[in-house]
């Protein structure tokens, strides 16, 4: 028989239903993974009883001949920058260390109220600021995949949700929840093989999720194929006055209307994603992928999105901008770190309780934000970059006119090592390259694993989608995952 | 764009992070090359141009005018560093 923790989220929504197995050995066998893969350090709180609790009550409602809800009786993590009442909230800094919500993120929320259970919080780039989960103050996480080359060098999960995106890598969890700031779901999910979507902006309530970037910051599932995406998102996503960029539309039945079938849609290349330096084998998957939705029925056509370019530029404008004012709250007053020395005025307090509890990218993402706000440089860099910004969603528009979704390589390169990058912001945030346009532009997107590259390291493709149009991104993504027969996994060495 | 230090602990003394001579020094150029590589941002023509508000079309919405939260002063004080008599407590800021 299969592990329990080689299923995914559909298969343990199914056999808990069907009572092949209960609900609690699916979430003894994943509490005992956690608690056995230390050296990813994907989790920073293990809860194995709360993931206990829900599957207690899963099987207790199937016994009661009850409908189970949707998520019944399935464990996911919880990236730490979720709130979860009474379970410590950190988004991986020391600022933060120590704080317990009195309250649940309604993203959270929604995933309990559809009966999935908590395995533990997640570990992540500080902020969610970082492309290789290097920024977090409690430790790097650890890809489990390796290059054959029998180096054996730590490969970094990707970032900012590279504890998510390591645990469903390494089936320690089924499915975990991400945010997407400028690729924070997408990217990692691509570096381990998994498969990650971020929907419009405005389908999952920012409340009570810690903020970076206003109006960037989506949250998305990460798990292990399209079908485990589309169900989880279902749960995640839905109105919330409590957000004021929630969107007042009801939740599409995603998973119900999957089809890979695209007979009638076309399908865009926008050529100025063939950028300098990216490997061949990445240009090579893109043709394969080309080639599979052509397999699938679509038509394909070239696309340009002319202000692709700028698009990186602009993005490290205005998400430091609005960092800088969203972290303007940790102050040592209400919550968190305090470090107020004998004799120390107020001022003096802020200032140093900042400085001890913000990592390096954290405070220098506040000081690019706070000098491009800054008297006499604001309009010459943030109007700016605003405008920038409608240039890029002007350029998606058009694209809409002659196609349904876009196909692009997730990231410019496969997984690199741990400190590969980590002492050149610059190169770091040409990570994003692919995956900041569409967040720009507020579209869902999606990674899917389209195959390994020479060193057995998994590679990712996006699908961009119009507004609204998850079902357009799921189904082309099922297109390619049905095609792709990706099937590597990485070896267990932790 | 090159930043010098004293533009630095300017931009900190705003963002109020304290920073000793050896952070500022080292910042600088670092900074400095990301506002260099932003600066491209510069060459775009957006004559006529409108900067994004929100990038879906939304309306923001009204609700009835009544109180919807409260009554958990306990709960806003549990995380606080210091708490005392029901308030955030501060060093003194008056003399």
């Amino acid at each position: 028989m299969t592990a329990l923790t080689d299923l995914g989220i559909a298969a343990i929504r199914n056999g808990v239903r069907d009572g092949d197995f209960s609900a609690r050995e699916v979430a003894e066998a994943f509490n005992a993974a956690v608690a056995a893969a230390k050296p990813l350090n994907a989790f920073l709180v293990e809860t194995p009883d709360h993931a206990l609790a829900a599957a207690d009550a899963a099987d207790q409602a199937r016994a009661a001949g009850e409908t189970l809800r949707p998520m019944a009786g399935v464990p996911i993590g919880m990236k730490d920058l979720f709130c979860t009442k009474g379970v410590p909230t950190t988004a991986a800094s020391h600022i933060l260390e120590g704080f317990t919500p009195e309250y649940e993120s309604t993203v959270s929320q929604n995933l309990w109220n559809a009966g999935a259970g908590m395995l533990g919080k997640l570990n992540l780039d500080q902020f969610a600021m970082g492309s290789s989960n290097e920024t977090s103050y409690f430790g790097n996480v650890i890809s489990p995949w390796r290059r054959n080359d029998g180096g054996n060098a730590p490969l970094a999960p990707g970032g900012s949700s590279g504890g998510s995106s390591s645990a469903v890598a390494a089936r320690i969890a089924p499915g975990a929840t991400g945010t997407d700031t400028g690729g924070s779901i997408r990217q990692p999910a691509a570096f381990v093989g998994i498969s990650g979507i971020k929907p419009t902006y405005g389908r999952c309530s920012r409340w009570g999720t810690i903020a970076f970037a206003s109006s960037l910051d989506q949250a998305g599932p990460m798990a292990r194929d399209v079908r485990d995406c589309a169900i989880m998102l279902e749960a995640m996503a839905g109105f919330d006055a409590k957000d004021a960029t929630s969107l007042d539309l009801p939740v599409p039945n995603w998973e119900g209307q999957l089809n890979a079938s695209l007979a009638g849609k076309r399908v865009g290349i926008p050529k100025e994603y063939r950028v300098d330096g990216m490997p061949a084998e990445i240009e090579a998957l893109w043709q394969q992928g080309i080639a599979w939705l052509k397999d699938a029925g679509a038509e394909i056509v070239d696309v340009s999105l002319p202000h692709t370019r700028y698009a990186l530029p602009a993005y490290y404008i205005i998400a430091p901008a609005e960092a800088s004012s969203n972290l303007a709250r940790y102050d040592g007053v209400r919550y968190g770190l305090r470090d107020l020395p004998d004799g120390a005025n107020l001022q003096e307090m802020y200032a140093r309780t900042r400085a001890k509890g913000f990592g390096d990218e954290v405070k220098r993402r506040i000081l690019i934000g706070t000098y491009v706000l800054s008297a006499g440089f604001y309009d010459a860099y943030y109007t700016q970059a605003q405008k920038v910004r409608t240039l890029i969603a002007r350029d998606f528009e058009r694209a809409w006119e002659v196609c349904d979704v876009l196909l692009t390589p997730t990231a410019p390169s496969a997984a690199f090592a741990l400190g590969e990058k980590s002492a050149d912001p610059l190169a770091m945030y040409l990570n994003d390259v692919f995956t900041v346009p569409s967040s720009l532009a507020g579209l869902p997107a999606m990674s899917v694993p389209g195959g390994v590259d020479a060193s057995g390291l998994p590679l990712g493709l996006q699908v961009i989608g119009k507004p609204l149009d998850e079902q357009g991104v799921l189904n082309a993504a099922l297109a390619i995952e049905e095609r792709a027969g990706f099937t590597a996994r990485p070896a267990k060495w932790w | 764009m090159s930043v010098d230090t004293a533009t630095v602990r300017r931009i900190a003394g705003l963002a109020r992070i304290a920073i000793t001579d050896d952070e500022a020094a080292r910042l600088a150029p670092e900074l400095g090359n990301i506002l260099d590589w932003i600066e491209q941002l510069g060459e775009v023509d957006t004559a006529g141009v409108e900067p994004m508000t929100a990038v879906i079309p939304n309306h923001l919405r009204l609700r009835d005018d009544v109180v919807t939260d409260g009554g958990v002063r306990d709960k806003v004080l549990a995380n606080a560093p210091q708490a005392e008599h029901g308030f955030f407590t501060v060093p003194k800021v008056i003399e």
